[in-house]
């Protein structure tokens, strides 16, 4: 390979994006050297196995790779805004709808939430940490080193370009002879395998870890809806797994499960793909879900109604998910039979999400509701969602999804889900929990600005979408002549484009306002909330709860507030804490380099770091660390200075 | 660390017990796993193309000494476990070395296998067959050579600490997953060498 050929040339946008990330990489190494900030970062981020920082790290990635799937959709969105537009060529374009659609999913919506429960659901349960720190660590920088991987293509080699799903043919080398679909199978491995461990570790969590007198049927709603989408991870990722391993066989090592030809079969990828793909968007839901139904019943000054219906309903679209993924290629020829089973399927589904948004209802009914920032993300989300939902049971039947199949109906339909589920939810969230990892609120006012922008603008953009897919516009194609008349909508959608950029600028730039001038919190308790994690100082301490707190009933903190009952009458003793290890982190640097070689087939490099891999993980079984104790002493001056009082 | 003693030492810790855990349910994620491989290869079993069928390659001499192999080895596995249950370092150390030969042994006849049917003309590229056969086995063959060398490593660790809370739950851990590869190996001994010798 020529380096012409490894790096990607003659683009000008291209250019651009390569000069600015290096002037960013030279400033943070600068940045780093010059306020001699290497240590700090090693030691408090790089090394942590504290889920709270774990989780912010998750956080601040999420946010940057929204930002860089916004960009891409504003190109997608100024390039189709009028016809015959000349801004992106084909290849760009399908480079960059791909790319949009893969960083939003695994790489934006799932490490947001992943974030949001790292943070929160040990607190909710009165835990010290998840069950395996380390292990948690390693999730991490897995789906870290995933997430680079993934990014880089764009300037090394070229991006993946056959669509989020690359259906085959079309992923095959045969029609995608760049490396980018290599970028694809294996940085989506590479996270993949975080991404599965995280799911084992929460289910011990939540299973085993919870506080004396936490019963499952007392758990918070958001620490509800991550087991059971823990449990949809075990079932459905090693689906992907496979999937993707298969993939890389037939790109690298000439396999023939997709090809067209020695009796490969193009069909058994849809069927894989999906077979994970709808219960992947149930996995970014339902914890979306759970954060709606702590925020709604947080600031209606109510207890959530329905609480058993809440749990039924989950675990019946988890089981659900399963059963429905044909809807997705009705049109690729399995049969009316087939075809009729998995529309029944898909439209009970919204059977028991229905279920939810009545218990939202009348959680709300008669509540004294306080129109908070997180609160008017949560009520925005009801009807916009359902608007999501309506039009995918319209989807749903398979004869009428052969007239709405892949045209940009399908993309509004989703992005009305996407966007007012996982979207609004981890902005809703992560406003809400802002304070307990901070110590202080985000400010309201820049924050209801921010909302409204984005929440009128979404539906600026993608409303029209409806109307363009009904009038026969397809997704994914990169221009349209001016005859077919889709170029004022398209236009239209281009101006809610923007309305949101400045939506998400508003949003970042109020926690930059928010740092610099909000009071800071002492109470720990900011919004007068009702789970456990609003029982600890603000920031919260590495070992969470001086005293493991004692549950009993739900809401356990409300209760104890009202009745002006202690949470635990306990005295304080030393506690155990996991030490920090700096493996996890070496061993996502080696992962990321397996992958890269591996992507342009590099076979010594390549065996290299896979041997790299396994010695790491040698010495992570050989190191033997038993942690560290933290003095009572200590505990109760940190709970002081915290707190401003006695415990 | 609080230590239950009326427990095996395996469970004696609370981060004991949650590993053990943990690590079934890793193994109902393997379990997806290899059902998709066999889902995967029974769908493509019959597309074998212009290459050689199943049937036309399968030997069954090589595949029930490697059965045989395997079933010993989760049978010692399970010694080491009760040697160990008793206190006895050395002869759980013993039987995890009896153990990791087998497993070595079967993956030579594995490794051999691979070699004839390439030389009959199955390789990872002849069909769509060839390549879900060659993907289920290696995939198994992939666990069972990992498990060699986490197996190594555990034996290390035994005889530098003995038997301890640390070393017994792993070498307790191994043992599952030791036996979950017999348990894939019967299915596939089953479903993919019977089944295509009929
Ligand atoms: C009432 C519940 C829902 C129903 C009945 C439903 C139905 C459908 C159907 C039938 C399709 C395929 C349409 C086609 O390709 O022609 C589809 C696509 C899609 N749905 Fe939904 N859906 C529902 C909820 C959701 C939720 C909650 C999410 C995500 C959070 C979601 C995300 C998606 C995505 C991402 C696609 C398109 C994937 C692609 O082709 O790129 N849906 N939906
Ligand atoms: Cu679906």
């Amino acid at each position: 390979m020529k380096w012409d050929e490894f790096f990607v040339t003659g683009d000008p946008l291209i250019y651009g994006a390569m000069v600015s990330i290096v002037l960013v990489s030279l400033a943070i190494l600068f940045g780093l050297t010059y306020y001699k900030k290497w240590g700090y970062l090693w030691r408090e981020w790089l090394t942590t196995v504290d889920h709270k920082k774990i989780g912010v790290m998750y956080i601040i990635c999420a946010l940057l790779m929204l930002f860089r799937g916004g960009v891409d959709a504003l190109l997608m969105r100024a390039q189709t805004a009028a016809p015959e537009m000349k801004f992106l060529d084909a290849q760009h374009y399908n480079e960059i709808f791909t790319t949009h659609g893969v960083i939003m999913i695994l790489f934006m919506a799932m490490p947001f939430i992943f974030g949001l429960m790292n943070v929160i659901v040990p607190l909710q349960i009165g835990a010290r940490d998840v069950a395996f720190p380390k292990l948690n660590a390693i999730s991490f920088w897995l789906f870290f080193a995933g997430a680079m991987l993934f990014n880089i293509s764009f300037i090394i080699g070229g991006s993946p370009d056959a669509g989020w799903s690359a259906y085959f043919p079309l992923a095959s080398i045969e029609f995608s002879p760049t490396v980018g679909n290599n970028y694809y199978s294996l940085s989506l491995q590479i996270s993949g395998i975080g991404t599965l461990l995280t799911g084992v570790n929460f289910i011990v969590t939540i299973l085993k870890m919870r506080a004396p007198g936490m019963t499952l049927m007392r758990m918070p709603m958001f620490t509800w809806s991550v087991l059971i989408t823990c449990l949809i991870i075990i079932f459905a990722f090693p689906v992907l797994t496979i999937a993707l391993l298969l993939m890389m066989f037939d790109r690298l090592f000439g396999s023939q499960f997709f090809t067209m030809a020695n009796g490969g079969m193009d069909m058994l990828w849809a069927n894989l793909f999906w077979v994970w793909g709808h219960p992947e968007v149930y996995i970014v839901i339902l914890p979306a879900f759970g954060i709606f139904s702590e925020i709604i019943s947080t600031f209606a000054r109510k207890n959530l109604y329905g609480y058993t219906s809440m749990v039924m309903s989950m675990v019946v679209i988890s089981a659900l998910s399963f059963l429905v993924w044909a809807h997705h290629f009705y049109t690729m020829g399995q049969g009316a039979m087939v075809n009729g089973f998995f529309s029944i399927t898909t439209m009970a589904i919204a059977v028991p999400t229905g279920v939810k948004i009545f218990n939202w209802l009348f959680t709300l009914h008669k509540g004294r509701i306080s129109f908070t920032t997180p609160m008017l993300y949560s009520l925005a989300f009801i009807p916009i969602f359902t608007i999501g939902g309506v039009t995918g049971v319209m989807l749903a039947m398979a004869s009428a999804d052969y007239q709405y199949h892949n045209t940009m109906f399908l993309v509004a339909h989703f992005h009305y889900v996407l966007i007012p589920g996982a979207v609004f939810a981890v902005i809703a969230g992560f406003h809400y929990w802002f304070p307990k990892v901070f110590g202080f609120r985000l400010n309201e006012r820049l924050g209801k600005m921010a909302f409204w922008f984005i929440a009128i603008s979404f539906n600026v953009t993608f409303f029209p979408m409806f109307f363009l897919g009904l009038q026969g516009m397809t997704r994914r194609t990169y221009t349209y002549s001016e005859e077919t008349g889709f170029g004022p909508l398209n236009l239209l959608s281009m101006i809610g484009a923007i309305g949101l950029a400045i939506g998400f600028i508003l949003l970042v730039y109020n926690i930059y306002w928010s740092t610099r001038y909000q009071p800071r919190d002492k109470t720990g308790d900011p919004w007068d909330a009702r789970a456990l994690e609003w029982s600890t100082p603000s920031p919260v301490p590495v070992y969470n709860f001086a005293v493991t707190p004692k549950v009993k009933g739900r809401d356990a903190f409300w209760f104890a507030k009202k009745n002006n009952e202690p949470l635990s009458d306990e005295k304080i003793t030393k506690i155990h804490m996991p030490s920090n290890t700096g493996k996890p982190f070496v061993l996502g640097v080696a992962f990321f380099f397996l992958g890269f070689f591996l992507v342009f087939s590099w076979w010594t490099p390549s065996i290299i770091a896979g041997i790299a891999v396994l010695i790491i993980l040698a010495t992570m079984s050989f190191e033997r660390d038993h942690g560290y104790y933290i003095p009572a002493e200590e505990i109760v001056q940190t709970e002081q200075k915290l707190r401003g009082d006695t415990v | 660390m609080k230590i239950d003693a009326t427990q095996p030492l395996e469970y004696g810790t609370e981060e004991n017990r949650n590993r053990i855990f943990g690590f079934w349910l890793f193994l109902g994620a393997e379990i997806a796993l290899f059902a998709t491989l066999f889902t995967v290869y029974f769908v493509l079993v019959n597309r074998y193309a212009s290459g050689p069928s199943g049937a036309e390659i399968f030997e069954l001499t090589p595949v029930l000494l490697e059965t045989f192999l395997l079933l010993t080895s989760s049978f010692t596995i399970g010694l080491a476990i009760h040697a160990m249950r008793l206190g006895l370092k050395k002869q759980t150390m013993m039987f995890i070395v009896i153990t990791l030969l087998l497993g070595a042994a079967f993956l030579g006849i594995e490794i051999y296998e691979f070699f004839t049917y390439v030389h009959e003309g199955l390789t990872l590229s002849t069909s769509a067959f060839a390549s879900s056969l060659f993907t289920l086995l290696g995939t198994h063959g992939a666990h069972v050579a990992f498990g060699l060398l986490w197996g190594s490593v555990i034996l290390i660790q035994l005889k530098k600490h003995g038997l301890d809370h640390s070393t017994a739950n792993k070498s307790f851990i191994f043992s599952l997953y030791w036996h979950f590869l017999d348990v894939v190996w019967i299915f596939i001994f089953s479903f993919v060498y019977l089944k295509g010798l009929m």
